[in-house]
């Protein structure tokens, strides 16, 4: 059973490589592999709050500081010439983990809004820290000269195909990861906790414990993200660390749909691409989003992907029906 | 770190009137805010992220009047009040449809509206710094108290809203529009039970937790730069404030706000690029410590 688990998730991202392996031979557009990229990496850094917010219930408001922190790590680490590209990547994770094991030691104590309070808050904190720290960070101006990005094991992120084969594929094994946890007992668990906290320690578990490392990877997954935005754009900026980043995260999983495991992915797709087509159009972006928002929320109410597997499940149900009939 | 200045500040009798003075205007204005935030959170009981938006309404609003009329208490009315019925229109259209569902869509809502607000005053008023400039009533001399200048309008600021802070309290402790709403941020149902149009008296909180926003925004237009954005870093202080205080406590709010004030004044003093890591701090300690907020009643089980 477990096994089979195993080999279906790995099915998938074998699956998934080799599409992303043919798509550049495809596509021709440099603009399309572009917005390939960047629903990739939103779509990891929302997937990974989704962790949070739909498996944990945890309504997380500060997720962004983990991109940040994955960004600056990495970025830094690249500026000071010494480390290889997965040198740096690892090291920034493994600190970005190392950071939101504090930060969920006090926030996982507090629940519900007070939870989203202390997340918000410390993501601010975070962000005024690099906006101050202008010897370190650069301040509002980002990370300053950009940096090299050496070749390491063959691939080399300065031409165009390998950061696409790179970024993409990070993203796709990450994704793999992320769904096996969801499969787990542990995975199962969060569940629990998210429908019934109580009861979950009422069954001897440590629900607080559960809480701390859903928080640690989800936080590690997104600063992944992070490193590859700053791999991509040779920079971090401290936007990546505002509050608008986190709130973005969260319409894109409610968009996509936050109760299909691939549904944060849908919704960052729906959102780059929207945002590709509305700035081409207009520089009040916010007015359009937060329009669309507006609506969504009176009339949708559910995500994409959400409604789909409904709609999905019911054809299925009906036709078994009809058969047993 | 600049601690040398902030001990020095310290010894001296005039520096210490003058930042007690400062503290109360970052503070009495930020409790503006926040106790309309409070208010709303403790009887509606929806989290108004929306809240620092109204804040910014407010400003605008009160610039624009001022514009045109050139009467500072016009402009004042003009602000608290547009807002207010802003609010409504808020609470009607939008709030009220999501009560019942979760606190994630009470979110997305005030994210899209932040979104909306922001950029609808960028197209209306555009995205340079505005400001009212000082009314000609207050441009005087400041006042000299124990060695320090007290500028005429912040005198006048600080007064109007303690005078506020006071009405407020009034209304809710003393009024019978009080009782209701106290009753009802207690027990809905129960109130609605009683035979009060409980619909009503969530517009009327509404309303007035919007209408504070929008005179603090209107006091502030004269002596902050006005620009769409402006409301954020005001909501993310309110918030601080409320969670310090105790969600719905307003006279913990009153407590928080001075506390968020003394924090910001002593910080631009003696520490200007620890200030925001301080006031942080305080909160996340607040939280561990007492989850539910220095003056927050905890959670019937």
């Amino acid at each position: 059973m477990k096994n089979a688990s195993v080999l279906q998730t790995l099915a998938w991202v074998a699956a998934a490589l080799i599409v992303l392996a043919v798509l550049p031979r495809v596509i021709n557009s440099r603009m399309v592999l572009d917005i390939i990229v960047h629903v990739a990496i939103l779509g990891l850094f929302a997937t990974s709050l989704n962790i949070l917010i739909g498996y944990t219930g945890l309504v997380s408001f500060g997720h962004a500081m983990f991109y940040a922190s994955g960004a600056y790590g990495f970025g830094l680490l690249m500026q000071t010439g010494q480390c290889s590209i997965p040198v740096a990547m690892i090291a920034a994770v493994l600190g970005s983990a190392l950071i939101s094991l504090v930060v969920g030691l006090v926030c996982t104590k507090t629940k519900e809004v007070y939870f989203s309070f202390l997340t918000l808050a410390i993501q601010m904190m975070f962000y005024s820290l690099i906006i101050t720290w202008k010897d370190i960070t650069g301040g509002d101006q980002g990370l300053m000269g950009g940096f090299a990005k050496p070749v390491f094991l063959g691939i080399d992120l300065t031409n165009q195909d390998h950061s696409f084969y790179f970024i993409t594929m990070v993203v796709a094994l990450s994704l793999g990861l992320l769904w096996h946890i969801t499969k787990t007992p542990f995975g199962y668990a969060l569940r629990m906790i998210r429908d019934n906290s109580a009861r979950v320690e009422f069954l001897g578990m440590n629900a607080q414990g559960y809480r701390l490392a859903a928080f640690v990877i989800a936080a590690s997954f997104a600063s992944v993200s992070g490193a590859l935005m700053s791999s991509y754009v040779s920079s971090a900026y401290p936007n990546f660390g505002y509050w608008t980043m986190s709130g973005e995260a969260i319409f894109v999983i409610m968009l996509g749909g936050l109760n299909t495991f691939l549904g944060p992915v849908v919704g960052a797709a729906m959102l780059t691409l929207l945002n590709h087509f509305v700035t081409e159009f207009t520089e009040y972006y916010g007015l359009v989003l937060g329009a669309i928002i507006l609506f969504y929320v009176l009339v949708l109410r559910k995500g994409l992907l959400d409604i789909l597997v409904a709609r999905a499940q019911e054809w299925h149900s009906q036709r078994t029906k009809s058969k047993s009939i | 770190m600049e601690l040398n200045a902030l001990m020095a500040c310290l010894s001296s009798s005039s520096c210490i009137t003058g930042q007690f003075f400062n503290t109360l205007i970052i503070g009495m204005l930020l409790f503006l805010v926040a106790s309309g935030l409070t208010l709303i959170f403790g009887v509606v009981k929806v989290v108004n992220f929306t809240h620092g938006s109204l804040y910014m309404l407010g400003a605008y609003f009160s610039y624009y009047v001022y514009r045109i009329t050139d009467s500072f208490l016009l402009s004042v009315l003009g602000g608290s009040i547009g807002v207010a019925l802003f609010g409504v229109l808020l609470e009607r259209v939008f709030f009220s449809r999501l009560y019942k569902s979760n606190f994630l869509m009470q979110l997305l809502m005030c994210y899209g509206w932040i979104l909306v607000l922001d950029d609808l005053m960028k197209v209306l008023f555009g995205a340079e710094f505005l400001s009212t400039g000082m009314p000609a009533v207050f441009a005087r001399p400041p006042m000299i108290v124990g060695g320090a200048p007290f500028p005429v309008f912040y005198i006048f600021l600080v007064t109007v809203a303690f005078l506020v802070a006071l009405a407020v309290w009034l209304l809710i402790t003393k009024s019978s529009f009080g009782s209701k709403v106290r009753a009802a941020a207690v027990n809905t149902p129960m109130t609605a039970a009683l035979g009060i149009n409980t619909a009503v008296l969530y517009v009327a909180v509404f309303a007035l937790g919007a209408g504070l926003a929008g005179l603090a925004g209107a006091l502030a237009a004269p002596v902050r730069s006005i620009v769409p954005g402006m409301g954020s870093s005001i909501l993310i202080d309110s918030f601080i404030v409320t969670v310090i205080g105790g969600m719905g406590s307003i006279g913990g709010a009153l407590v928080a706000a001075l506390l968020i004030g003394l924090c910001r004044t002593l910080g631009s003093v003696g520490f200007p690029l620890w200030t925001e890591v301080l006031v942080f701090a305080i909160m996340v300690i607040v939280l561990v410590v007492r989850p539910n907020g220095l003056f927050g009643k905890a959670e019937a089980a």
